[in-house]
């Protein structure tokens, strides 16, 4: 009900065809600066993080006719507020059999806020190996930046207020895709 | 959840699987070159034991740190304990010192349920093993080592153990790991038989949720897991059967009788095992016993009670607040 409501005063702001779109564009500016994809590896953060880098690597294989190894990383355990919630659920950390050592890691989020979740997977990545590089691609970079992180790839830049929330919902967990802009909730749940 | 894990009948069947889903993420730690996570970075865990148990002591030793946590080992022999301190006045020393958990074992049933509910301490109790009471840890990993099994890794995510059949064997009167089992496993839907002679069994146990059966032979051929306790000489104050030739004969699991099980069965045993007695060395070494994978699965499991218990705000909340008064 609730979030019902939420998604009906939500603005969206990027439909589905307006994420595959960016997903594509996404998939060609990383065969470019990687001059080519041969050693890249796509680390997904649940939950909606995993699903883009399943699609990244789909049009990766599309462009560079080379399957692309695919993960996901959950960084619940590296985070710096775990103090202060109840215990989270653990979700699936899945490393690629061939390691990540010596690769370029792209890491995948749907939405880039204050930095910490990007943190966390930084420290995470620093226990699974050394990668060679590491970038980011994000869906939507909604600015309020509480640390130095800067994406390597958006697919939209979205100025937003603080009373602001930015919900991304895929057609894999949600049923569509599309990206909402709606007025934060006083109850818990819509921001991260 | 609730703040301690006292006993696994404390459990409901939703924290019982989300502490497995929870442990089979934690067991993915153990297969990366670096063990180890900051999730418990800055607290303090002490592990209290009045009774001698290396083998738990250090599984739970290698989860506190796998997490980063501060581990403190407190023996009674050579402490204070020994002195004849009583519980209660260990209990305030360490509350003095800031603990944020307490892994207790002691040899009295109930020590870690007084510990958690008298309002000495504010720390989560963590209980590891009571007399003969319970052994919370013990169950679940034992659990966790059945859905591994007969469920599968990924297969048995979000599931309990509905169906299975599992038989327990030997000394169920001083086993507080065949209480504590039994309890879980019912929570998790198992059909539990107990397996033993009249002499090792408790009063009472017509109350317990599980079958009763004095004949192994005929239990085997529908198991799905046997487990074998560890004859408890040193809690026996009197003869409970005749020998030890003839328990071994009626009550010992060797090959002939491993050979009646369904192909897919296991065989359980919490350690430590006195081979010869309860279980052939042929048993003990063969694919089917899961003995050496229960102590590996014991460390993955007491990182999730950890993590569950300690990782998160509630405990941590409650010791600010005190020092804020």
């Amino acid at each position: 009900m609730d979030t019902q409501q939420y998604e009906s005063d939500a603005r969206p702001v990027l439909e589905g065809s307006d994420i595959a779109r960016v997903l594509t564009r996404i998939a060609h500016e990383i065969v470019e600066r990687a001059k080519g994809a041969d050693d890249v590896v796509l680390l997904g953060i649940p939950t909606r993080g995993v699903f883009l880098a399943q699609r990244l690597a789909a049009k990766l294989e599309e462009i560079t006719d080379r399957k692309v190894p695919v993960g996901s990383l959950d960084i619940t355990m590296y985070r710096d507020d775990l103090r202060m919630h109840p215990p989270r659920a653990l979700a699936r950390t899945d490393i690629p059999g061939d390691g990540i050592d010596g690769r370029l890691v792209v890491l995948v989020d749907d939405v880039l806020f204050s930095g910490r979740t990007i943190r966390a997977a930084l420290d995470a990545l620093n226990d699974i190996g050394r990668p060679r590089a590491v970038q980011l691609a994000v869906l939507v970079d909604r600015g309020h930046r509480e640390l130095p992180i800067r994406a390597d790839y958006v697919g939209k830049n979205l100025p937003t207020s603080l009373r602001e929330t930015v919900k991304v919902l895929l057609a894999e967990e949600d049923g569509r895709d599309t990206v909402l802009l709606g007025a934060k909730r006083t109850s818990s749940g819509a921001q991260q | 959840m609730q703040r301690h894990l006292i006993s696994a009948a404390d459990l409901t069947r939703d924290d019982a699987v989300h502490l497995l889903d929870t442990a089979e993420e934690m067991a993915r730690v153990a297969d990366r070159p670096i063990k180890k996570l900051p999730t418990l970075r800055g607290r303090t865990v002490v592990n209290l034991f009045f009774e001698d148990s290396t083998r738990t002591r250090i599984s739970f030793e290698a989860a506190e740190k796998r997490l980063s946590a501060d581990v403190i080992n407190f023996t009674a022999k050579g402490s204070s304990v020994s002195k004849g301190e009583s519980l209660k006045d260990t209990a305030q020393t360490l509350e003095a010192m800031g603990v944020d958990a307490v892994v207790i074992r002691h040899g009295a049933s109930g020590a870690p349920y007084r510990l958690a509910t008298s309002g000495w301490i504010d720390a989560v109790v963590i209980n590891a093993g009571d007399g003969t009471h319970q052994h919370p840890t013990q169950a679940l990993l034992d659990a966790f080592t059945m859905r591994r099994r007969l469920v599968g890794r990924d297969a048995g995510l979000g599931r309990d153990l509905a169906g299975k059949r599992i038989t327990l064997v030997g000394d169920i009167l001083h086993s507080r790991v065949a209480r504590s089992n039994v309890d879980l496993l019912h929570t998790l839907g198992a059909e539990v038989t107990l397996v033993a002679p009249p002499t090792l069994l408790p009063v009472g146990i017509e109350s317990w949720p599980c079958e009763v059966a004095y004949d192994l032979d005929s239990t085997l051929p529908k198991s799905d897991a046997v487990m074998m306790l560890r004859v408890q000489r040193e809690r026996m104050n009197a003869a409970f059967f005749p020998t030890e030739r003839e328990y071994s004969r009626r009550y010992g699991l060797n090959g002939d009788r491993m050979a009646k099980m369904p192909e897919h069965a296991i065989v359980m045993h919490p350690g430590p095992m006195v081979r010869g007695m309860e279980i052939t060395a042929e048993v003990a070494d063969s694919d089917r016993c899961t003995a050496i994978e229960q102590v590996t699965n014991g460390v993955s499991i007491r990182m999730a009670v950890l993590y569950l218990l300690l990782g998160g705000n509630e405990p941590a909340v409650s010791h600010t607040r005190i020092e804020e008064k």
